[in-house]
This record gives C-alpha cells, structure tokens and sequence, in this order.
C-alpha cells in the first residue's frame, strides 16, 4: 500500500439496507479496494463488496487433519516403539483404543486453527486502525453502518468520490488521515 | 397444539427495541450500572465459600486423601460424583451455542453467552476434583503425554487417559468458542465506554475488532465450523466420562446404555442449571424482554424430553439387571432397591422422574418460579444419580467379606460447597464485567437488521 496521509473516503449510512445497496452500486461503478462496517454480520454485504476468497474452511480442515494425524501417530509409537506394554494380552496396535483420542485431537486442532486462522487471515489483533481516527466511527459498533472508499484505489479521487458516495445517500462523507 | 400456538406467539425479544436500545440496555449493565448491594452481598458469600473450598484443599494437600470419606471398596466417592456432576452441567452451554446455531434455532442468541461462560466455569470447576483426586496432586502433569527422563508414556488403552482428551479439549474448545463470541461485543463496549482504563483493557481485548465486512464474513464462517466441530465434541465429552465406568467390570458400571444416557442426563442438568441462573439474572438486571417466556418454555420442553430419556436409562438398568440373569448385576439392582443407600435411590426416582413430570403443565412451564423450582430439584437429582452410580455399585461388588459403606467427611463437604461458590463467584463476576447477552447476535434478530438483495 502506498504512503499516502490520506487512507480513505468514508460515508455513513443509517440502514443496513442503505448499506448493502450502497457497498453494491459502490463496486458496480468500478471501485475495487472498498469495505464496510457493520455492527452485526450483514448476509451478502461481502459479496456486494467484492469479497468472495474465504480460505477459513481449508485452513480448518488442514488443521483437523494435521491434529488427527497427531494423534493417532502419536499413540501408535508410543504404544509400539517407545513403550510397548503389554495390557491383557492385547496387541500393541490396538487401533480401536486409539481412536477416542485421536477424534479429540482432530477436534482441538481443527478448533483453534478456525479462530487463530480466522484471526490471522483477518490481521487481528491490530489495536490502531486509520478508520478509528473517524470520529463518528464509533458507533459502528452500535447503529450505525460505514462504507470506505480506500485513497490506493485507482479510481479514487478525492472530489469525485465524495459526490460519488453522497449520491448513495452516504451522509457525513469525510477524509480518513492515515 | 395450542401450546405450540402460544410458544410461536411468544416472542424472543420484545417488540420496539432497535439495534441502539438493544446495545445501550445490555453494555449498559456493565459499564454505567452502579454495583448493588445485593451483587455485594451474593458475590461476598460466594467469595467466601471459594475460600472454604481453598482451605479444605490446602489441607488436603497437606494430610493427603486420607481426610476424606473414601476407602476401599469405594475408591471413588466424592471427587467423581462432583467431578461428573459439574462437567455434565457444563454441557447445556455448548448444546444452546453450538447444536442449536447449526439448528438455527435463533431463540437462542438471548441465551447463549451467559451459557457458555456457564459451562466454562462449570467445566473449571469438574476440572477441580480429578486434580485433587490423584493423591499426589503435584504429579497431575504425568497424565499428558510429555516426552521425560522417566522413558515412560500414559496408557492409551485407558478411558482415564482418553477423559484427560477429552475434558482438555472441551475446556479449550469452550474457552475459544467463548472469546471469540465475545470480541465484537468487546470492542462495543470499547467504543461506549467513558473510562479510561476500561476503554484500554476492552480495546485490548477486543483486538481491534472493526466489524468490516471482511471480517464479519471470516468470523461468521470459523464460528458456524466451531459450532460445527463442539457439537461432536459435546456429545464425545460425557461419552467418555461414562467409558471411566462403562469400560470396568463392576456390576451396575459395565453397561452399554451409559453414554446416550449420560449425555442425556449432562443435558438434562445443564439446562437446570441454565434455568437457575436464567431466572434471578432476567429478575434482578430487568432482562425480562430479551429472555422472554419463550426461553424459559423452550428450555423446560428441552429438560422434559433429556429427562424422559434418562428414565429410559434407568429403565433399561433395572430390566437387564434382571433380564441378563447375571447375579452380579441382579444383586447391583436388588441392592439399589433395598441396600444401605435406597432412600437415595427412590430420592433419585422421585427428583429426576416423577416430579419433572410435572412441567407437563403448561402454567407450570411459564412460570419463573415453578421453573426454578424443578430446576433446582433435578439438579439434586442428577448428583444423586452420580452419587448412585459411583458409591452404591462400588459398595458391595462380588465378594460380601469384602463390602463397606461410605461416608462423606465434612472435608468432603467442603470442598463441594466449595466449588458452588467458586462457580458462583465466577458467575457474579462475569455479569458484572462482561456482557451476559450477546450483543451483536441480538442485533440480528431485530427487524430492521433483514436485508433484501
């Protein structure tokens, strides 16, 4: 992302409604690196923004299977090389045994990968942000809805933008400092 | 039918509320509500009962298990039946967040936080006894598989071993489910909060949640697939709490009923205990429009059906008992009848069979009251089908020279009061310094939250 002290154009909206026509016609005309904000998880707001690339499932699944692999692996060298002990008369490779522990592993693994990856994907923690120095941003986490139009987008231009988002009935339309 | 009617009428949140009304009811509990005495008072008593616990565990550290009630034959008194009683209670948590999420059953939004902070505190308080229970508690780390200058390795052959799996993991999984339910409603709190140092450790805890659509997206989809992953997970958790017993030959353990029926039972309890807290909480913080009487019927209905399951439990006991023709397992049913310890069998009966019965009735259903009132009787009676399960089959097994009898010691007693208090202290401190209703989830069952497309 270039230097620039200007991060974005962002536009307030009172509806999640407004929002989601505003975010499609927003990408409909050709602006690419735009996002919103929301106070709750809004269905097709990511897909009207142009988001469509959610790796979370494969990073789950890739965890799973690592933490299953663990887990039986583990107990099969353990139960076979390292410390072979015979219990009544059962085979060292007694497979049926192993399996509850290689489910709760497979469970663990799978688990944290979907909220480390989630977290990671998403580049959380990131305590500052440029759209927390918007002073009315606060209330995204309460009422009201936030569209930005990101300053690295080629077609961003500071007065053409702003008409452009004043006229999707986007309010307080101002400059985001980086 | 008609009953149905009503609980579709009910509504799960009252009408007139907007995503602003909903956010300042519920973030204003814990940041603008001044404490009262009364949470003074509750938190002081549970405080203290924390400290008992403490104190008789510390003294346990120093004399040993010797203090407590259990001998042999029965090795396993107290500490077990607490041990399955608290992690069963746990499980209501987990079914309302995760298994009722998958159902989209959205009823639940309401209830769900302060049911998972439930179970996490309940499974810390299970996760209590089996410490404590080793007898060399500074050794408890041998249970997991570490690589050591001893060349030795746990059994995995053990359910013992498979249950330190399984309770680790649900502990984890509860906690992260927890957290991660909690950031946006962390980083709202973040943005209403006028204090300084709660604005800092807020924002720090909310990771710098945002709510961009890119996120929301992210999130939606590693919640539903940890829904996804704790609904197995639930129900492998007392699957294996119930192999501890169900693998050992002992009359009255080794039966292949056990795991449906101790997940029923988990669930059965869980949803008492949800009830329990649901009621005084709605009462005294005024919640009464967010936790609606449909919560409270849903959650009754719910109790009904787990607890007709576990009669059926007992009733397959009882019939292979005698079916099987084993003398062994007749002599386990004829002992719970007539032994030492049958009034506590017919207690059992009449606490987890007989009296749920009763929410049947409808007004009984909708009453708060009432509710709480079975609520707190079937708690009673899931530790006594523990108490049951674990002391009344271990006491005369197959050798008559070699029965006994258990008594629990005040130390005992101690430590399981004791662990009431933590779970309440911990209760008290969560609603108190965390939202108790999802903030964020309640938004959307709002009207104005639909969008069309």
């Amino acid at each position: 992302m270039k230097h620039t002290p200007i991060y974005g154009m962002m536009a307030e909206f009172d509806s999640a409604q407004r929002l989601v026509d505003a975010a499609h016609h927003t990408h409909q005309a050709g602006y690419q690196k735009i996002d919103a904000y929301s106070p709750f998880p809004i269905e097709g707001l990511a897909e009207a923004i142009g988001f469509t690339k959610n790796r979370v499932p494969l990073v789950v699944l890739i965890g799973g299977l690592i933490g299953g692999l663990t887990g039986y692996l583990m107990q099969y060298w353990i139960a076979t090389v390292s410390y072979p002990v015979n219990v009544g008369g059962k085979p060292y490779h007694s497979w049926p045994s192993f399996i509850v522990v290689t489910f709760e592993m497979t469970i663990l693994f799978a688990g944290l990968s979907a909220v480390f990856g989630m977290l990671a994907l998403n580049g959380l923690p990131m305590p500052y942000h440029p759209v927390f120095n918007v002073p009315r941003f606060s209330s995204a986490t309460k009422d009201r809805f936030f569209l930005i139009v990101f300053s690295s987008d080629p077609k961003y231009d500071a007065e053409q933008t702003r008409r452009f988002l004043e006229s999707q009935g986007g309010r307080f339309v101002s400059e985001v400092p980086s | 039918m008609s009953d149905e009617q009503l609980s579709d009428r009910a509504p799960v949140i009252e009408p007139g509320y907007t995503f602003g009304t909903v956010t300042d009811k519920i973030s204003s509990i814990v940041l603008t509500r001044p404490t009262s005495n009364g949470w003074l008072v509750g938190f002081g008593i549970a405080f203290l009962l924390t400290m008992m616990m403490l104190y008789a565990i510390g003294y346990l550290f120093i004399k040993g298990v010797g203090i407590w009630g259990i001998t042999i034959p029965i090795g396993w008194g107290f500490a077990i039946v607490n041990f399955v009683w608290w992690i069963g209670i746990g499980h209501a948590g987990t079914l309302i967040s995760a298994i009722l999420l998958l159902l989209r059953q959205s009823w639940r939004n309401s209830i769900n936080r302060f049911a998972e902070a439930m179970t996490l505190f309940a499974v810390s308080c299970a996760g209590v006894f089996p410490l404590i229970h080793v007898g060399r508690p500074w050794l408890a780390y041998w249970l997991f598989p570490y690589p050591n200058t001893m060349n030795y390795w746990p059994q995995f052959r053990s359910p013992l071993v498979w249950d330190v799996f399984a309770v680790s993991t649900y502990a984890t999984i509860s906690l992260v489910f927890w957290f991660i339910g909690l950031v946006p409603d962390l980083a709202t709190l973040r943005d209403r909060s006028d204090n300084r140092w709660a604005k800092i450790i807020y924002g720090m805890l909310a990771l710098g949640w945002r709510g961009s659509a890119r996120h929301w997206h992210r999130y939606e989809t590693a919640y539903l697939l940890l829904a996804g992953l704790a609904t197995p997970l639930v129900l492998s958790v007392h699957t294996v709490v119930s192999f501890d017993f169900a693998v050992g030959i002992v009359p009255g353990w080794h039966t292949t009923i056990f795991p449906p029926y101790f997940v029923a039972g988990a669930i059965y309890s869980g949803f008492a205990m949800v009830l329990m807290l649901a009621i005084p909480i709605r009462k005294f913080y005024g919640l009464e429009d967010f936790i609606t009487e449909r919560h409270l019927q849903n959650s009754a209905k719910v109790m009904l059906a787990t607890g007709l399951i576990v009669a059926y439990g007992y009733i397959i006991e009882a019939f292979m008992g005698w079916y099987s023709g084993n003398r062994y397992d007749a002599f386990t049913l004829w002992n719970r009848l007539h032994g030492p310890y049958a009034f506590f069998y017919y207690m059992l009966l009449a606490c987890n069979i007989v009296i749920p019965q009763l929410l049947w009735i409808r007004k009984l259903r909708t009453s708060p009251v009432a509710l709480f009132l079975i609520s707190g009787v079937i708690l009673v009676g899931m530790w006594l089908e523990r108490f049951i399960i674990v002391v009344v089959s271990l006491q005369r097994d197959f050798l008559n020279s070699s029965w006994g009898m258990y008594y629990p010691t005040r130390w005992d007693w101690m430590t399981y009061i004791g662990t009431i208090g933590m779970f309440l202290a911990a209760m008290f401190l969560f609603v108190r310094i965390l939202p108790m209703i999802s903030i964020f989830e309640m938004r959307t069952l709002l009207p104005e939250a639909e969008v069309k497309e």
